[in-house]
């Protein structure tokens, strides 16, 4: 894995196919401007899968829709927020530029396959009217494209199902519908929303499958957003833990799972029920996530930290490296380790940025 | 057998009387009416207790039929067959005023916080209902109650006034909890309380829910369909598909060593929070067939990876033997068409030809794995039959071919542990190998 320290973001590689900079995306209503994503960085590299792991209001699908260029208004995604992709940089396009980048670039798939199926269309002409649109496919060859893209996807009988309404599929199938007109515009990135929240553990084992599949195939760059932190566990690479519109760690999969340094991943893995034999009670986060409103000067996860002391609400962490071997690094003022207390704070103070616009920017 | 094994499981527990005793449920929707279709067996023929102060997982996919069997248990839906008793007491039969006095000992939780509360009302009315409908003692005590239950399930006193859109999911499900303890019920049945909530709100519920148990001596029947949760919070559990309990038995136990093919398949497929983890998913193949048209024998054995195959067949490799399998799925989803009167003439003519794309269909399967003739002689009568438009002639050609004693035959309960485990399995009878050692054959290959 990348080991170099956090700024390992900039890429000095430049192999990652999507890069993020400081997205910040905020909502405008009456009284307070809602900073649902509060100046994230990442990077995905092709064949990659990069995890984004929080609780519901977290801004985890906030994000997503930031990067399809799907935040309508009141929402706003700044302009000192950077997403570049292949090299282009999206947050300049126009609406229509937009949509030629979300035909056949970044394909995203929602929790819910039903909002993205139309219920009026067989789902073989829904695939047709995709290659139609991103890859000027029509007639016969569409046809014969859209069985080979449901053969892809392993929904069995594919000649007969293309004529069927997604009403006459089954959840695990219309994911499976889903992902191949996703397939159909032969995207490099694939954003993937809660894809298996609502479906059974032995469907999900065969979507989480069949992504992996297809990355391989394909060399797909895969963010993948979800609470469960099992599903994440099998299926990331790299993840990040998001809180309150922030970063709050960054860690390869199996480093984050063996050493979470974060008060606030740690607390998520100790909810997890079940894990262990013992009928001990489950440790629970105590609060909810807050909403954040103003530019954080704090750390926002303070009031429900169990190792919180008061610098905690006056100063705002700034990422630092908490691995030599890793690229794994954590936002909190517990950290850098074997330091005092005193230059652990000092340490955060001078990193945060003066004009205090930032979120967990390295 | 299955009535011996139960009795033999009610003598190994403690020698008490079950508080609730579920014998032979069936609960199917649509039937009757000359023209409805076939029934939909929801709950078909379930047996199961639960002893006082325990708590009975439900875990099963979706359209398992756990949630019918839960609203059957406390009579929110009338049992097409078998009985419910409670106490001693068959329940099914209870009607007006002994129904509704009943009603207090069995309650509810359901799972969408979002709509089980009305939203027009106050929490305190929310949970002053059941009191009001049971005329419980007088109003000032009855709002004293309320106060005592918000406090007991972790809100204030003052939450009283205030209406549900301005709670959480959490606090929204612990007013459901609050409204289901009103009556001081002995039983109650947890359906889903906690999926829709994030991981760390969950945990307190659980928590709350296991304090409340140990406070008020409730017993539980908790559906789910996580099953990390389950193994939590569970002393025993029932695993359901297709409208019948495939495996039940103590938690630890259960989830250490399964014996059903489909407990086993099911754990497997939980995705575990380690990432360094080396595990043998069996990842089923496909989805649960529909409880209108529910496979004549064993109900999973449409997707069963310890499937018994016909003597015959046993040294044919397991991809071709796959790929049939798939392609007797194939068919069988085709019996399920109703053909329109067009078709039916067309038949007659001989002129059929909707359904010709089954060749295709057996192309894609068999194009690149050698057949022996026998096996093409078969495949081929039954794609011809199916061009006639006779897919119902073509799977039973199949069936009788290829099919196995868990094609036709529906399996007994076998008792699979010292503890009074029972599984549904033909596997469990002694003329055939044990699900573990098939499973291990298999994914060997």
């Amino acid at each position: 894995m990348q080991s170099t320290t956090p700024t390992a973001d900039d890429d000095p590689r430049g192999e990652s196919i999507l890069s993020i900079r400081n997205l910040q995306t905020v909502f405008r209503t009456d009284h307070e401007h809602i900073r649902a994503v509060d100046g994230i960085s990442l990077s995905i590299s092709p064949g990659e899968t990069l995890g984004i792991v929080g609780e519901s209001g977290s801004g985890k699908s906030v994000t997503a829709r930031s990067i399809m260029g799907l935040v309508d208004a009141p929402g706003e995604v700044l302009p000192e927020s950077s997403i570049v992709f292949d090299g282009t940089e999206l947050t300049e396009l126009s609406a229509d530029q937009y949509q030629e980048v979300r035909g056949s670039g970044v394909g995203m798939i929602f929790q819910d396959p039903l909002k993205s199926l139309n219920p009026v269309y067989t789902v073989g002409n829904q695939i047709r009217e995709a290659l139609r649109i991103n890859r000027g496919i029509t007639g016969q060859e569409a046809t014969d494209v859209a069985i080979d893209l449901l053969e892809d996807v392993a929904i069995p009988d594919p000649e007969r199902r293309l004529d069927e309404y997604p009403n006459e599929f089954s959840g695990g199938m219309r994911q499976r519908a889903v992902i191949a007109m996703m397939l159909a515009c032969d995207p490099d990135v694939l954003i993937c929303d809660e894809p298996t929240t609502a479906l059974d553990v032995t469907i999900q084992a065969q979507i989480v499958e069949l992504l992996q599949d297809i990355q391989a195939e394909r060399d797909l760059a895969i963010l993948f957003i979800t609470h469960d932190m099992g599903v994440i566990a099998e299926i990331s690479d790299r993840v990040n833990v998001m809180y309150a519109g922030e970063f709050v760690e960054k860690a390869p999969v199996e480093e984050l799972f063996a050493n979470p340094k974060h008060p606030y991943t740690q607390g998520l893995l100790d909810a997890i029920p079940g894990t262990s034999v013992d009928d001990e009670r489950l440790n629970t986060i105590e609060g909810d996530v807050p909403t954040p409103n103003q530019p954080a000067t704090d750390c926002r996860f303070a009031p429900r930290c169990p190792k919180a002391f008061e610098d905690c609400t006056e100063v705002h962490p700034t990422h630092v490296s908490v691995s030599d071997t890793h690229d794994h690094s954590t936002a909190c003022l517990l950290y850098p380790e074997g330091k005092s207390r005193t230059e652990r704070v000092e340490h955060h103070r001078s990193q945060a940025p003066a004009d205090t616009q930032g979120g967990a920017q390295e | 057998m299955s009535q011996q094994s139960i009795q033999s499981t009610a003598d190994a527990d403690q020698h008490s009387q079950p508080l609730v005793e579920v014998t032979d449920l069936k609960k199917h929707y649509g039937d009757g009416g000359r023209f409805s279709g076939p029934p939909v067996k929801a709950v078909d023929g379930v047996n199961f207790e639960i002893q006082e102060g325990e708590t009975l997982g439900l875990v099963g996919e979706s359209g398992s039929g756990k949630t019918t069997l839960g609203r059957t248990l406390i009579q929110l839906e009338t049992a097409t067959e078998g009985t419910v008793s409670f106490d001693g007491r068959d329940i099914t039969k209870l009607t007006g005023s002994d129904l509704k006095q009943w009603r207090k000992n069995a309650q509810i939780v359901f799972q969408d916080p979002d709509s089980s509360l009305n939203d027009r009302m106050t929490i305190g009315e929310i949970v002053r209902e059941p009191l009001d409908a049971h005329d419980w003692n007088s109003p000032a005590e009855r709002r004293d109650r309320v106060k005592e239950l918000l406090s007991s399930v972790g809100l204030q006193a003052d939450h009283y006034y205030r209406y549900p859109h301005q709670f959480s999911g959490g606090q929204r499900q612990r007013i459901g909890i609050a409204r289901a303890l009103a009556l001081e019920p002995e039983f109650m049945v947890l359906d889903e309380p906690v999926s829709a909530l994030d991981a760390s709100v969950q945990a307190k519920i659980l928590n709350l829910l296991e304090d409340l148990q140990d406070e008020f001596g409730l017993t539980y029947l908790f559906i789910a369909h996580d099953l990390s949760v389950v193994r939590h919070i569970c002393d025993r559990v029932a695993v359901m598909y297709l409208g019948k309990i495939m495996e039940i038995g103590e938690t630890e136990e259960l989830y250490a060593d399964a014996k059903n093919p489909y407990t086993r398949s099911l754990l497997s497929a939980i995705p575990r929070p380690d990432p360094t983890i080396d595990r043998n998913r069996i990842t089923l193949p496909g989805a649960p067939p529909s409880p209108r048209n529910p496979p004549a024998g064993c109900q999973f054995s449409t997707r069963c990876p310890a499937k018994i195959r016909p003597e015959a067949y046993a040294d044919i490799d397991d991809d071709t033997w796959s790929r049939i399998e798939q392609f007797r799925e194939v068919v069988r989803e085709r019996t399920r068409d109703q053909m329109g009167v067009r078709d039916r003439v067309k038949r007659r003519l001989g002129t059929f030809s909707k359904y010709d794309d089954i060749e295709e269909a057996a192309d894609d399967l068999f194009a690149d794995v050698d057949l022996p003739a026998g096996i093409t002689d078969t495949v081929d009568t039954a794609i011809e039959a199916v061009k006639d438009g006779r897919p119902t002639e073509a799977h039973d050609a199949l069936t009788r071919e290829f099919g196995g004693v868990c094609d036709t035959e529906r399996p007994d309960m076998h008792q699979v542990s010292d503890a009074g485990r029972l599984s549904y399995c033909h596997r469990h009878d002694s003329e055939y190998d044990s699900v573990a050692d098939t499973l291990a054959d298999r994914s060997h290959e």
